[in-house]
């Protein structure tokens, strides 16, 4: 039953836009979607490394603004007087891009910060979005700094024979998001069940140990920084194509809480974790907008969270699975769980 | 076997080890001892790769091995069953078995020797699918020493295996280091159990405070006045 479950989330989700057709509802799935992407993304490194990244947000942006400028062009002057001109391509390959450059940031990031872990780490990660965010304020030439990069076109595909399909409409951006977040899911997923992924888990449970077996600590975190950064930067491509405008609000720390609190909420450490987390905390300001003003819904949205890290400290999915894990014990003839509880 | 010469070893500007040399002979059971913080786990962690030496040099089967990281040590045939939290908690008997065949290639041999140690720990066999943090203290020194065995090791180097363990269980964890040596494993241990420590051993030496201070068989050992006055409790042996 449980191997079912992520294809029959997957499927219930696919038949949304088919019966519901307010557009409010529609975008707000859209961009819970994106956000859902950027908390799996952050869950690799937390959830299965445990480093806290907490300039996840970083990567999110650059994902953004590199696929925006790749499908916009650009004409910069660098130090020295050298001109980058840069014609505008489809957007395609500006999402690929994007995807490539927030990995590629990762493998610096990961490189020259994992040789510090806990508290440094956590400040050394701050310290990278805030220089990204400062960035893309004052690199005016480039980013149209705080006036924003506007005009973003949205995402073509172009198929053989058939011509171009754009992804304009909400139902089909939705789709779109949905099919990101299925590859994001099953990269994840085979990345942490693999050999790569038990190495991670050995190092996160018990490093110097992970080490006197011979695992190369550092490599492996930097390979899941590398996958985090990237599907992080999926993620913010799919956003600036969809809003069609970024501007350096993007790196906002926020962002990254609001990551956070989508992991930690659903639960870390687990692949559905960061997509109940996300469709919780996606949709309170959704729903309570349309019973109370703007004052009481970030309320509503802090005392859920401290509800749930109240009752459920481990998240929401492990809470289910040890709850379910409890009715099959219980279930049990009563010699075996005389055993069970002798072992424990 | 192993010959360490001269090793140095420095935490920040605290230096730790202050020249160590001692060697280990093909099937020799030798035991590292001294008082708390006097620099053996060090010693051993120096060995295996996860600190790296300040100055000195380690060899290992007649090649130099001072560079090479904890991964090619374990590859060459050194193991090593550290002290205080000595499984992964939240996984499986099994995943830790595992864990210790982690750079072996060969599903096959690995198989086997799961049933080997399953053999030598029925108690482990039985709770295979058990979460390793769930088990008794010396159950989980067990699963220690069997992730270690997993590894194929040609020298086994045990730092305080019997730490935080009952006096019953103690014993039965020497009887199964001292099986590993009888089965043709060298044994590198650290030990602050001095007494239990020179009655197995072949060959011993004391450090205290970065400096091996003697070294002997364990009976020369066990019969040197300064041991017995600082280590044995005085002359009650």
């Amino acid at each position: 039953m449980k191997r079912y479950l992520p294809w029959i989330a997957l499927i219930a989700a696919a038949s949304i836009p088919l019966w519901l057709h307010d557009p409010y509802i529609l975008n707000a799935f859209i961009t819970t979607g994106i956000f859902i992407i950027a908390a799996m993304s952050l869950n690799l490194l937390l959830g299965y490394t445990g480093q806290l990244n907490l300039g996840q947000v970083a990567f999110f942006g650059i994902g953004a603004y590199t696929s925006a400028l790749v499908s916009l062009g650009f004409d910069v002057e660098l130090i020295g007087g050298i001109r980058v001109v840069h014609e505008p391509w489809p957007v395609w390959t500006g999402l690929l891009i994007g995807i490539v450059v927030s990995a590629f940031c990762g493998y610096i990031v990961g490189k020259l910060s994992f040789r510090v872990r806990g508290a440094y780490f956590v400040i050394v990660t701050i310290s990278f979005a805030e220089v990204v965010r400062l960035v893309a304020l004052n690199w005016v030439e480039l980013t149209q700094g705080p006036l924003a990069l506007t005009s973003i076109p949205p995402v073509t595909l172009g198929l053989p024979g058939l011509g171009y399909y754009d992804f304009f409409s909400k139902q089909s951006y939705f789709y779109l998001v949905l099919g990101v977040l299925a590859i994001s899911y099953i990269i994840i997923s085979r990345l942490v069940n693999s050999r790569t992924g038990r190495a991670m888990v050995a190092l996160k449970e018990n490093e110097s140990l992970a080490v006197s077996v011979g695992i190369d600590v550092t490599s492996y975190l930097v390979l899941a920084a590398v996958v985090s950064a990237g599907i992080a930067g999926a993620a913010g491509g799919l956003y600036a194509h969809y809003l069609k405008i970024i501007d350096p609000d993007v790196f906002l720390f926020l962002y990254t809480v609001t990551m956070v609190i989508m992991v930690v909420t659903g639960g870390k450490g687990t692949l559905a974790g960061p997509v109940v987390g996300g469709l919780i905390f996606g949709f309170i300001p959704v729903f309570s907008r349309s019973f109370v003003g703007p004052e009481l819904q970030w309320i509503i949205y802090g005392v859920f969270m401290i509800v749930i890290v109240f009752v459920l400290p481990e998240g929401i999915v492990p809470a289910i699975e040890k709850w379910f894990a409890s009715k099959d014990k219980s279930r049990m003839p009563e010699s075996t769980q005389a055993q069970v509880q002798d072992a424990s | 076997m192993l010959e360490v010469r001269d090793l140095v070893c420095r935490y920040g500007k605290v230096e730790a080890l202050k020249g160590i040399s001692l060697s280990v002979k093909q099937g020799q059971f030798v035991a590292l001892i001294g008082a708390n913080g006097a620099g053996k786990s060090t010693t051993l962690r120096a060995i295996s790769g996860v600190l790296s030496s300040a100055a000195g040099q380690l060899s290992f089967e007649g090649q130099d091995i001072t560079r090479c990281s904890a991964r090619e040590i374990i590859g060459r045939g050194i193991a090593h069953c550290p002290e205080g939290r000595r499984v992964f908690p939240d996984m499986t008997v099994d995943e830790n078995l595992d864990m210790g065949a982690y750079l072996r290639p060969d599903r096959a041999g690995i198989e086997q020797d799961r049933e080997r140690v399953f053999g030598m720990f029925p108690r482990l066999a039985e709770r295979r699918q058990q979460v390793a943090g769930t088990l008794s203290g010396g159950e989980q020194q067990m699963l220690a020493i069997s992730r270690s065995i997993m590894s194929r090791p040609k020298l086994m180097m045990f730092d305080e295996p019997s730490l935080g363990l009952a006096p019953n269980i103690v014993e039965q964890v020497f009887d199964i280091i001292d099986n590993i040596r009888k089965s043709g494993t060298t044994v590198l241990m650290v030990e602050q159990n001095a007494y239990s420590a020179l009655e197995m051993c072949d060959y011993a030496y004391l450090i205290e405070a970065g400096v091996i201070v003697l070294s002997g068989t364990g009976e020369e050992l066990i019969d040197n006045k300064h041991i017995r006055d600082a280590y044995l409790g005085g002359s009650g042996h």
